[in-house]
């Protein structure tokens, strides 16, 4: 019996299906410590980001801070947490927060610095202050780019996430940790494809919200400009 | 709205001037002045067009009527009360802008572009749509083009939405930065007859920006020509400007057929007309070959000219521009000048035949105008 036959037969263990060892408990643990980082990493990454890229204040401070902070090895970064402040859910949680607002502060930065500087002046002379030029037109059209980072790091911590499981909080990184102390290759690739699966997953629903939120005008595939519209604006149209 | 009311011209105003410049200086960290010592005043209701080279100021100028540059010295004075009173977000939704690069929001339908500032002003969405329909209707868009965005219209129909976004809050003032330079010279020329036609209804208080003297003499009640270094160096209506440049700097920037130009002006109402020998298809035989002929068609209007001898339709030969009574002396010489035949041919509003100019005639009715 191959590898991949043994795997499938640990799929369809019903024993793995149940418990607070099984699959479901184990994606439940997963996707909380997912949703738990990204919330905390959201809440600074995504202001801070809008507030650098519409001011252009502190942009080469935070930077080059972010770009250090990719650098830091994850699993070290983790234990030095658990050690400076004990066992628990939220010493991790914090380690993974520290990996991850680099990525969307960056998403969002750019986005938002990438938008055209004669659209802002324009929304200016329209008579937008500062707030609704962010939230009118800055945040609409940096979309496209800050769900892309956005995506990015969501799959980062989907992968992330499993190191937890090596101070004993579960999540679907438990069959890893467990596969390797064991040497039960079985359970290691089914870990490894449980991963894989729900990020190829949550990546798709994030592909939709993306195609949903973005406003088509935005989009590239927008017919060239005028076509079949020649006689429209011709002159004396409105004559 | 009620921004948009507070600015606008109480019944009683009369002629005095909507926006007024009082020793406004805009200098820049960078050395040069950008505006120097400007003094000027708009008047109501007409086109005022700044023009003037690179970097001459004009487009800073315009920009401190809304506050998108503050000056520093000076005071800009709309409708008499000095901008800089007024908070600058206020005072742009009181005024229309339309901007070279279009500056349409790629994100939002033209419909929803146009409907912006009053939105901004608190106008319900609905309200503030069926406003925008009527817009597309103003400014020659067809209703089917509203769903679009940006990307998906041409050059010049992106510059009549922006036309029609600066008019959506129906405001006194129409500040224009270069809208007509992006695009090709045929729409451009359109789009300028469009804007007086929309001026003729509207009657708004235009600033308008541009580097090109001929968009300035075509469109402009009165055009301010600025000189490097931000110094306003006339402020006339474009026949003065093209007749009487006040120094060598007006006087190269307007062009060396300047003298040509200023014909446009100049208006050939009474210019006699020269009896046509014409015919039609039908009598053509029956004429005498010597002579040019024009042909016209049986409702009058002109087809072309046969050379002498020539009395066949097949040897008509087209060309030469057409003037229309009571037009300017500049397209009745234009028509004479591009004439096969030498003589150019004056219609009527119907664009029937009425008589031939002559180019010497157009001439010296021009040289007895200035003597007298």
């Amino acid at each position: 019996m191959n590898l991949f036959e043994q795997v499938g037969l640990w799929f369809a263990d019903p024993a793995q299906w149940s418990g607070p060892a099984g699959i479901p408990a184990r994606l439940g643990e997963h996707l909380w410590y997912t949703v738990l980082t990204l919330l905390i990493a959201a809440a600074i990454a995504i202001p801070a980001g809008m507030y650098i890229g519409h001011t252009g204040k502190g942009k080469v401070a935070v930077v080059s801070v972010a770009s250090a902070l990719r650098a830091l090895p994850t699993l070290g970064l983790l234990t030095l947490f658990v050690i400076l402040m004990g066992l628990g859910l939220m010493p991790p949680i914090y380690a993974l927060v520290i990996l991850t607002v680099p990525p969307l502060l960056a998403g969002t930065y750019s986005g938002i610095a990438a938008v055209d500087r004669q659209l802002l002046d324009a929304a200016r002379g329209l008579g937008m202050t500062e707030w609704q030029v962010l939230v009118r037109v800055e945040l609409p059209n940096a979309l496209p780019v800050m769900l892309g980072g956005m995506r990015a790091a969501v799959l980062q911590v989907i992968s992330t996430v499993a190191v937890v499981a090596y101070i004993n909080l579960g999540g679907l990184g438990r069959y890893l940790i467990d596969g390797l102390a064991v040497s039960d290759p079985v359970r290691l690739f089914a870990g490894a494809i449980l991963i894989a699966v729900l990020a190829l997953i949550v990546d798709l629903i994030l592909s939709m919200v993306q195609k949903y939120a973005v406003s088509p005008g935005l989009k590239s595939s927008l017919s060239s400009p005028g076509q079949g519209t020649k006689n429209v604006g011709a002159p004396g149209a409105g004559q | 709205m009620t921004e948009a009311q507070s600015v606008a011209p109480p019944a009683s105003a009369g002629s005095s001037p909507m926006v007024q410049f009082r020793n406004v200086s805009k200098s820049y960290a960078s050395g040069q002045p950008a505006v120097h010592n400007l003094n000027l005043e708009i008047d109501r209701g007409a086109i005022t067009v700044f023009v003037g080279p690179s970097g001459c100021g004009k487009t800073t100028s315009l920009r401190m009527i809304n506050r998108m540059v503050e000056p520093t010295e000076g005071t800009v004075l709309v409708d008499g009360q000095d901008v800089s009173a007024q908070p600058a977000a206020a005072l742009r939704r009181s005024m229309g802008y339309v901007l070279q690069s279009s500056g349409l929001l790629p994100h939002r339908s033209v419909l929803d572009n146009i409907a912006t500032v009053p939105r901004l002003n608190g106008v319900s969405r609905r309200q503030a749509r069926i406003r925008a329909e009527e817009l597309l209707a103003v400014v020659g868009l067809s209703p089917a083009l509203g769903k679009r965005y940006p990307a998906q219209l041409s050059g010049g129909q992106q510059q009549r939405v922006g036309v029609a976004r600066a008019l959506a809050a129906d405001p006194p003032i129409l500040l224009m930065d270069e809208p007509f330079s992006a695009v090709d010279p045929v729409v451009r020329a359109e789009l300028q007859q469009e804007l007086l036609r929309l001026q003729q209804e509207l009657a708004k208080t235009i600033v308008f920006v541009t580097h090109d003297i001929d968009e300035a003499t075509v469109i402009g009640d009165k055009v301010a020509v600025f000189a490097t270094g931000g110094r306003l160096a006339q402020y006339a209506p474009p026949e003065e400007l093209l007749r009487a440049p006040v120094d060598d700097f007006v006087a190269g920037f307007v062009g060396r057929d300047r003298g040509f130009r200023s014909l446009s002006f100049a208006s050939a109402r009474d210019l006699p007309l020269l009896p046509a020998a014409t015919a039609t298809a039908g009598t053509l035989a029956s004429m005498p070959a010597e002579g040019w002929l024009l042909i016209t068609d049986d409702g009058g209007a002109p087809l072309g000219w046969l050379p002498p001898g020539q009395r066949t339709p097949a040897a008509a030969v087209t060309g030469g521009s057409l003037f229309t009574i009571g037009s300017s002396l500049r397209q009745a010489l234009d028509a004479a000048l591009s004439s096969p035949s030498g003589q150019g041919v004056a219609v009527d509003a119907a664009g029937r035949v009425a008589g031939l100019v002559d180019a010497g005639e157009v001439l010296q009715r021009l040289d007895a105008e200035r003597r007298g």
